[in-house]
């Protein structure tokens, strides 16, 4: 067990105003203290325009605190001699596809970054094979990447910035522009990477994402609202409402069937749950009821 | 379908591929038969891939049909007499990703783009602009801030801005809510509703987000590899699991959990909308199975 002595990355006091030193600034972090550790599954929930976005592209100094500091390991990331080895622990994967991908065809597209790097050829192949293997597109390595579909596309952006060999993937929003499919596949990768070792931090709208992290922090108005295990930060749904977020709907319906049930259990996540939780609860269904045994065996 | 009034959309065996005549030919579109009238909402699925998008862009003039009709409020848009521009203010499209829309520097600059083009005096100009961004939600003060400084979520309504400000009989919109919080996604569905409550109006959603087809839509086709595989009722849709699931797309969250119970062995009826109904139909079985 290798338990880093510092997190992979903090933040304190971080204050970001975009437009800073204009008659109109528009201030986006307020005030985050936040620390995630290495093989963390960080969940970063939050309105529109409640500094998702902001905040994450301070992990790997995108952005720079307008007030207060990010530490990636040991390293300010004000201090660009280090911007190197900031940005190779720390990699993005942003909302659309397109914008990411560089290389015309799919495996070029994934040693673009590390090619880049000085990576020597052998240990450049088998970077390639095993992030293309992570995210399930060996297969289609030869393929024209404009040609992949939005799902695709976007495992594509995960295995080039996996290439990279982070030891922390960021993601804005990576499954918004999915179909259900895509958005299903995409979860998978992250749970198994994460089960691997890798720290993940995605800012997401899609709860059935979130409720597979460690660890939700909520963000309202450029400040961490609430934050704790999914569990925990979906049973206070009066606070998230007032701050324009839903829970996950089988936690939703399963308040709703607390009003009408006596003991239902409010704090189901997954489908899963809900229909195990009503099962429990209305016992074996009549036509299950054991039946006459019909001869055979 | 038997409405006896000309359809503001009416599509007859539209086909379409990309790179015709080339080793690469894909067909996107084949043989494509598709009714929009006045005061439907009409939903369009399919995996991505399936051709939504493509559809969508013949619906105004972007792509002209290789092979089939297409007709506007009556005018075939392969007609050379016909005005496109008159088409466009027509049937407003409203892409998927904002960033693919919105061109200029500052947010009123890109809303007023559409009237001023129309003509418009500058002082109908500056109304149009306000009522749309009103209708949208975004404060008018919004019109001097840098589209670069604005959120996701105000982009979006932006983009939507712009096409309402042109005073469309017919919306086009490419996954509308994709990426937005729950609080924008319903406030953009009510923006929706209110903006089609007018006589005349009618709405084509392309979406993977199978609540907003539950919530809006008054009829919906499936397109699977650029062909119609269902076309009906919302309530007929979702009470085809298997074949949603099959083509990669999936059901609105109340009708997956009446699945799921039904995997349990409970007798429930699997063509709910809405957790409300969901939830009724749950308290129906305590009272069955507790008598």
């Amino acid at each position: 067990m290798i338990r880093a002595e510092e997190p992979l990355i903090r933040v304190e006091g971080l204050h970001y105003t975009y437009q800073a030193g204009t008659p109109k600034p528009i201030p986006a972090l307020r005030g985050i203290d936040l620390t995630v550790q290495a093989g963390e599954y960080v969940a970063v929930i939050g309105a529109n325009g409640s500094g998702k976005s902001t905040l994450l592209r301070h992990f790997n100094a995108l952005l720079l605190p307008t007030a207060g500091n990010v530490w990636v390991t040991k390293w300010n990331t004000r201090d660009t001699v280090h911007l190197r080895d900031i940005r190779s622990t720390v990699t993005m994967v942003f909302q659309v596809p397109d914008d990411q991908i560089v290389a015309s065809v799919v495996e070029e597209d994934v040693a673009f970054g590390p090619e880049n790097l000085g990576v020597p050829e052998d240990e450049l192949h088998q970077r390639v094979d095993w992030a293309l293997a992570a995210v399930g597109l060996t297969e289609l390595r030869h393929r024209a990447s404009r040609l992949l579909s939005s799902g695709q596309k976007q495992r594509l952006a995960i295995a080039a910035a996996l290439a990279m060999q982070p030891r922390c993937l960021v993601l804005d929003e990576a499954t918004a522009m999915l179909d259900p499919a895509g958005q299903t596949q995409v979860r998978k990768i992250l749970h198994q990477l994460h089960q691997d070792g890798m720290t993940i931090i995605s800012a997401t709208h899609n709860m059935a994402e979130a409720v597979q992290a460690q660890r939700v922090v909520v963000l309202s108005e450029g400040r961490i609202a609430i934050q704790g295990d999914p569990r925990f930060v979906f049973a206070q749904e009066e606070t998230l409402h007032a701050l324009q977020l839903d829970v996950p709907y089988p936690t939703r319906m399963a308040r709703m069937l607390a009003t009408v049930i006596r003991d239902f259990p409010t704090d189901v996540l997954t489908v899963t749950e809900l229909a195990e939780a009503i099962s429990m609860h209305l016992g074996q269904p009549l036509e299950l009821r054991p039946k006459p045994t019909t001869g055979v065996r | 379908m038997n409405s006896p009034a000309i359809p503001l959309i009416d599509i007859r065996g539209l086909t379409h591929s990309y790179l015709p005549g080339t080793p690469l030919e894909t067909k996107s579109l084949c043989g494509i038969d598709l009714q929009v009238h006045a005061g439907e909402t009409v939903g369009i699925i399919g995996p991505t891939g399936s051709g939504k998008s493509t559809l969508l862009q013949h619906m105004n003039g972007l792509l002209q049909p290789q092979q089939g009709e297409v007709h506007v409020n009556g005018l075939s848009l392969a007609d050379p007499s016909v005005d496109m521009r008159l088409i466009r203010q027509r049937v407003g499209l409203v892409f998927q990703n904002p960033e693919d829309q919105l061109f200029e520097r500052y947010a009123g600059d890109d809303v007023a783009y559409g009237p001023r083009n129309l003509g418009l005096p500058a002082d109908q100009v500056r109304e149009r602009v306000r009522l749309a961004m009103e209708m949208v939600g975004l404060p008018f003060a919004y019109k001097d801030r840098l589209i670069a400084e604005l959120s996701h979520g105000q982009k979006r309504r932006l983009a939507l801005a712009g096409v309402l400000a042109l005073e469309p009989q017919v919306l086009l919109l490419d996954e509308p809510t994709a990426g937005l919080d729950p609080q924008g996604r319903r406030e953009l569905l009510q923006v929706l509703r209110q903006w089609r409550a007018k006589a005349g109006r009618a709405m084509v959603l392309a979406s993977h987000n199978m609540e907003d087809i539950a919530e809006l839509a008054t009829r919906v086709y499936v397109l699977v590899a650029g062909r119609i595989a269902f076309h009906g009722s919302p309530r007929d849709l979702f009470a085809h699991y298997e074949m949603l699931v099959q083509h990669s797309l999936a059901v609105p969250a109340a009708t997956e959990v009446m699945h799921a119970l039904r995997q349990y062995g409970y007798p429930v009826p699997t063509d709910v909308l809405s957790m409300e109904e969901a939830v009724n139909e749950i308290k129906g079985l305590l009272h069955v199975q507790t008598n």
